[in-house]
């Protein structure tokens, strides 16, 4: 209840060593912050460390994974996908490759350790790529499923997870639908499609909305790809505004992937909440959100603005 | 009187099919008007030696869990490992002459998807090793005795992933892992020592914890041997290193830079065949 993603992906891993004998896990140096350490104890012949070395670590994978394993492969998420791109691009994706990459310390919520760790441009990256996945879940129910779902899906994934935590909001018998978006809260006058922590903040938002007479709807998209397109058109045509919102770049994630679809099938205004292009910085992770504007306030700004028209 | 009868093992079945491979190599390029004929020409006894004497693997079941694996992490001598595959019978011979050509299953750089017999997608250097180590981390695992088996090239080990890989080969103990570097000396922009010295060789692996071999890589009975002994050595990965000669059995071409990535033209591929059949 109300921890981090990241520890809910560890213990995940752990509920794994009995439910799928084929799950192994690869770390780069990363086994405490990432959580693969209580595997690591568990179950030491199904665990590899591979070092401070990212790309060997991906290809490692992927060469586990031609022989059957599924390999759940764990760093930071700006090394996952910056500096091992090519091997997840070429080793993993471009063969098709069962092998599930988890990014953790994403966004910039990872706080102190400044812009060079926190990554925002993960989910553009990975999404760019064909037969890839992108999930990114929105509280620690909804990590656990994931997780499971991924275990049982072929195909290369990335899964984006959290250091900080954020609260819980789905019941302990959610069930997870990969590829569908889910509609947390029904309105008719704006629809917030909202990812990862900033779920809840959409939540939060939308309760405040409602205060002022704003029924807003609140979707929560944790499969970014393949996206659901249906429901995303579904939503334009019901409020006809649409915000997103992702603890991201604005440029090619969540809220480009909207964008593409709406322009295509259904044109409505959509404004994209997310980090404007900027790199992260040090800090207090909450005081961060607040600089970034990445907060239930600016949410809620932003859909008064776009029901005044402007 | 005592006779010592000293049991020589015929190599010249694979002499054979290096001699067939090169000739397939040439066509392939030619037919295809881009390519790898260089460093094709190079490692073709290397792959004759293993598709044709030391690879425990069935063409008419290229999944087959038990089979050794080849990871071709110097993707773009493609040409050679089709013609052995070609040879070997995972498919038609005929088919050769598709490579790089739209719909071929037979695509610039191994493709897993398409071809049957290729173990793993490669073409972008230095990544084969950590893939080969994931193959027999997980023959480990599951307890089969599969060998692994790598060919990467001298250039290629510019990239540092591949010194990733071999630390964790000696980490992991992968005595499975046979690994051979066609060192021919030359890569696109000149020579290994003009563009980025890669000297010394042997002892940069042997300094990784490698078992390490220095051999002609145009001898097959060496090739043979060599294999043969890394597999006698247990709990270190091995290395063959294999001095070579790019462009080899073409006159034009030894030695040369510039047919790394060129094909011959169809006069410089028929001189090539005549030479290559004379053999």
């Amino acid at each position: 209840m109300n921890t981090a993603t990241r520890e809910a992906y560890g213990n995940t891993l752990v509920e794994l060593i009995d439910k799928n004998k084929d799950v192994v896990v690869l770390d780069a140096d990363l086994a405490h912050a990432t959580k693969t350490l209580k595997f690591s104890q568990k179950c030491p012949e199904r665990f590899f460390n591979m070092g401070i070395a990212e790309a060997d670590m991906i290809g490692t994978a992927a060469g586990l994974a031609t022989c059957g394993k599924i390999p759940f492969a764990s760093t930071f998420a700006v090394f996952a996908t910056g500096r091992a791109f090519d091997q997840v691009r070429n080793t993993v994706c471009y063969p098709n490759l069962n092998v599930k990459i988890v990014g953790s310390h994403a966004g910039i919520t990872v706080g102190p350790d400044g812009g060079s760790h926190e990554a925002i441009e993960d989910i553009a990256i990975m999404r760019s790529l064909p037969d890839m996945s992108v999930i990114v879940p929105s509280d620690d129910v909804e990590a656990r499923a994931a997780v499971l779902a991924a275990a049982e899906i072929k195909g290369p994934m990335y899964l984006r997870m959290a250091r900080v935590a954020s609260p819980t909001y789905h019941k302990e018998d959610y069930v997870f639908e990969f590829g569908k978006g889910e509609l947390v809260k029904d309105g008719k006058d704006v629809t917030i499609i909202a990812t990862g922590i900033m779920v809840p903040k959409a939540l939060e938002a939308a309760r405040a909305l409602a205060e002022d007479g704003i029924e807003a709807q609140v979707v929560n998209i944790h499969t970014i790809k393949p996206l659901d397109e249906k429901m995303v058109v579904e939503c334009a045509k019901k409020t006809g505004r649409v915000i997103t919102v992702e603890e991201a770049t604005v440029y090619g994630g969540l809220g480009s992937a909207v964008c593409e679809v709406l322009s295509d099938k259904y044109p409505v205004p959509v404004r994209r909440i997310g980090v404007q292009d900027k790199f992260g910085k040090s800090g207090d992770p909450d005081k961060l959100l607040e600089e970034y504007g990445l907060t239930s306030k600016k949410i809620m700004e932003t859909a008064q603005k776009m029901l005044r028209g402007e | 009187m005592q006779c010592k009868v000293l049991l020589v093992k015929d190599m010249s079945n694979v002499k054979e099919m290096a001699k067939q491979m090169r000739i397939d190599i040439i066509e392939e390029v030619a037919a295809a008007g881009s390519g790898h004929p260089g460093g094709s020409l190079s490692v073709t006894d290397i792959m004759a030696a293993l598709y044709f004497d030391k690879m425990n693997i069935d063409p008419k079941n290229p999944k087959w869990e038990d089979r050794d694996r080849l990871v071709l992490s110097k993707g773009h001598v493609a040409p050679a490992l089709y013609a052995a595959l070609a040879e070997k019978g995972y498919f038609d011979r005929e088919d050769l002459k598709t490579l790089r050509k739209n719909d071929s299953f037979l695509q610039g750089h191994p493709d897993m998807k398409k071809t049957p017999g290729v173990d793993v997608s490669t073409g972008s250097l230095g990544q084969g090793l950590s893939i080969a180590n994931g193959m027999a981390l997980a023959g480990r695992m599951n307890c089969k005795n599969y060998y692994v088996y790598v060919i990467l090239g001298d250039g290629e080990i510019q990239e540092g992933q591949v010194w990733e890989a071999a630390m964790s080969s000696a980490h992991y103990k992968l005595d499975h892992v046979i690994a051979f570097l066609d060192f021919n000396g030359l890569q696109i922009d000149g020579t290994n020592e003009e563009v980025m010295n890669v000297n010394p060789v042997d002892e940069k692996f042997r300094s990784f914890g490698w078992n390490v071999q220095v051999i002609d890589g145009h001898d097959c009975d060496a090739i043979s041997a060599a294999v043969d002994e890394a597999k006698k050595k247990a709990g270190k990965p091995n290395i063959i290193i294999c001095k070579t000669v790019k462009g080899k059995g073409v006159s034009f071409m030894e030695n040369e830079v510039g047919w790394h990535g060129t094909a011959p033209n169809a006069e410089q591929a028929a001189k090539a065949l005549e030479e290559l059949r004379a053999i």
